[in-house]
């Protein structure tokens, strides 16, 4: 995989009424940790009794998938929660990874956003250069190199499924690292109440419908008793022939209607005061960098 | 919403375990359980492999964290892959348990795994290799290792013989799985074993009802 190599960007610390100073500021390859210390930072200023800093958005979540005779099928549901709030109510947690494997996402919605994208644009690196589709496998090992360095703190459990030259795949990956393959599988807050119904009904080798069906009711089971997943049923299957996102397969019956229109056109707001300051920059240094077109 | 971990030492998924290795006359017999657990009470995976290949004529069993073994085992393969190449000749199995003890003893504060490898070489036969939780290498004629193991070290005490026949010993470690599998509750599924011998692998899946019972009524 190539790594591309880019400009450094130049950062201007404007002093109020001091001489300017120009920081080269190298961008660091992977994850970048110096918020945490900021974090803890801030909580601490915050302490005093007010507000408490937000918690991370999770997909409290029931995803499912199953191995059928033509393919893969995928279901998730749509809601993400930030504590007790339900922040997203049509959240996509089924994301593209390569035009033959897609993923479900459970655990912190931001962790498996970012995951599923850096794999995704590694895999498509990969095959350009090689000229070959990826496979399941691959994206699964890539996966497990990374949620391993991480020892754990990215909270991202992960359903992969495709198909490639070598079959229909379905494999877990667990936020430490631990993957497993497996013909049929459910993971999230709802994963109880969709495996009760997967360990039921699944056979070997079913028809498309049925698989369908199977993971609707499946992903239907964990919305009903899981307080964390809920809202629409998304599908996604995938074949040798293409893949089919149907998103939403379902929609929830408990869906509310808007009153009015929340939209606020300009000038809502009414300007009591306006008042311009002018910036004065001072040019410390000018650097010319010919670009060579030949 | 959020699952509280219970007091398991193990984050993450463990593989709570009875793994198992014995020489025999001419080979050895490695064999686990088959079951993945988080926390000690729900089973994540009820036909995890923890018989992993290494190399042609070795296997390692893994027990602890499932996540630090399959990354320890992963390097391991290709290490001892490499090594194979370079000494242009297929790798003794103390080679490959000096390679896993290396990588366990390195790191040992950030792993949670132990490993049995076991394996045929033309050099010294069938081997079985303990590398413990802090990268500790034993060689041993038998051994058991996993949270099931506590439960039949009497048994199997009691029943090895040394140059046993395949047979009896297929029957042994069948026995051994089969009672710590009743006794530990994150042991089960179905029972794993793998035969290593100069002439190849044979690997035999036992289903959890196929099992010898001693006294399940």
């Amino acid at each position: 995989m190539t790594k591309s190599t880019r400009q450094p960007r130049t950062k201007i610390l404007i002093n109020s009424g001091m001489a300017l100073s120009n920081v080269l500021e190298i961008p660091t390859s992977g994850f970048n940790f110096e918020n945490v210390a900021r974090n803890v930072a801030l909580e601490g200023l915050l302490e005093g009794g007010q507000t408490k800093t937000p918690k991370p958005m999770k997909t409290g979540t029931t995803i499912a998938g199953l191995v059928c005779k033509e393919g893969v099928v995928l279901g998730a549901d749509t809601r993400a929660t930030s504590g007790e709030v339900v922040a997203d109510k049509m959240c996509a947690k089924i994301h593209y990874i390569s035009p033959n494997i897609y993923c479900c996402g459970a655990g912190t919605a931001a962790d498996t956003e970012k995951t599923t994208d850096l794999l995704s644009s590694n895999l498509t690196i990969f095959s350009m250069n090689s000229g070959r589709n990826p496979r399941v496998v691959m994206a699964v090992n890539i996966l497990q190199d990374m949620l391993f360095r991480y020892r754990g703190q990215i909270g991202a459990s992960l359903i992969l499924g495709g198909v490639d030259c070598s079959g229909n795949h379905l494999y877990t990956v667990g936020p430490y690292g631990s993957i497993d393959n497996v013909p049929y599988l459910a993971m999230g807050s709802g994963d109880l109440a969709a495996l009760g119904i997967l360990e039921d009904r699944f056979k070997p080798n079913m028809e498309m419908e049925e698989a369908k069906e199977l993971v609707r009711d499946a992903i239907h089971s964990g919305i009903m008793s899981d307080l964390g997943s809920g809202n629409n049923i998304d599908i996604c299957v995938i074949t040798k022939q293409g893949v089919d996102y149907i998103r939403p397969y379902q929609e929830s019956e408990y869906k509310d209607k808007r009153q009015k229109r929340y939209k606020y056109g300009p000038g809502t707001t009414s300007i009591l005061t306006e008042k311009i300051v002018p910036l004065e920059l001072e040019v410390v240094q000018e650097t010319v960098q010919q670009m060579d077109t030949a | 919403m959020e699952r509280h971990l219970m007091d398991s030492q193990i984050k993450g998924v463990s593989t709570g375990t009875t793994i198992l290795a014995v020489t025999f006359n001419g080979g050895v017999i490695i064999g686990s359980d088959s079951r993945a657990s988080i926390g000690g009470y729900y089973v994540s995976s009820k036909t995890i492999n923890k018989l992993i290949q290494v190399h042609d004529r070795i296997f390692c069993c893994i027990a602890g964290s499932l996540a630090d073994a399959q990354a320890v085992t992963k390097a391991a393969k290709f290490q001892i892959s490499f090594h194979s190449i370079q000494m242009e000749s297929p790798p003794l199995v103390k080679a490959a348990a000096s390679v896993l003890k290396e990588l366990c003893y390195n790191n040992k504060e950030e792993l949670q795994a132990g490993f049995i490898t076991a394996g045929w070489d033309r050099k010294k036969g069938p081997q079985v290799y303990t590398v413990a939780l802090g990268g500790m290498l034993l060689s041993q004629p038998f051994t058991i290792g996993g949270s099931g193991s506590t439960y039949i070290y009497g048994y199997a005490d009691a029943k090895y013989k040394p140059d046993m026949s395949k047979e009896e010993c297929l029957q042994f470690a069948t026995n051994a799985l089969a009672l710590a599998m009743g006794r530990d509750n994150v042991s089960g599924g179905v029972a794993h074993l793998v035969v290593i011998t100069e002439e190849g692998v044979e690997h035999i899946v036992i289903p959890g009802d196929k099992l010898p019972k001693f006294h399940d009524e």
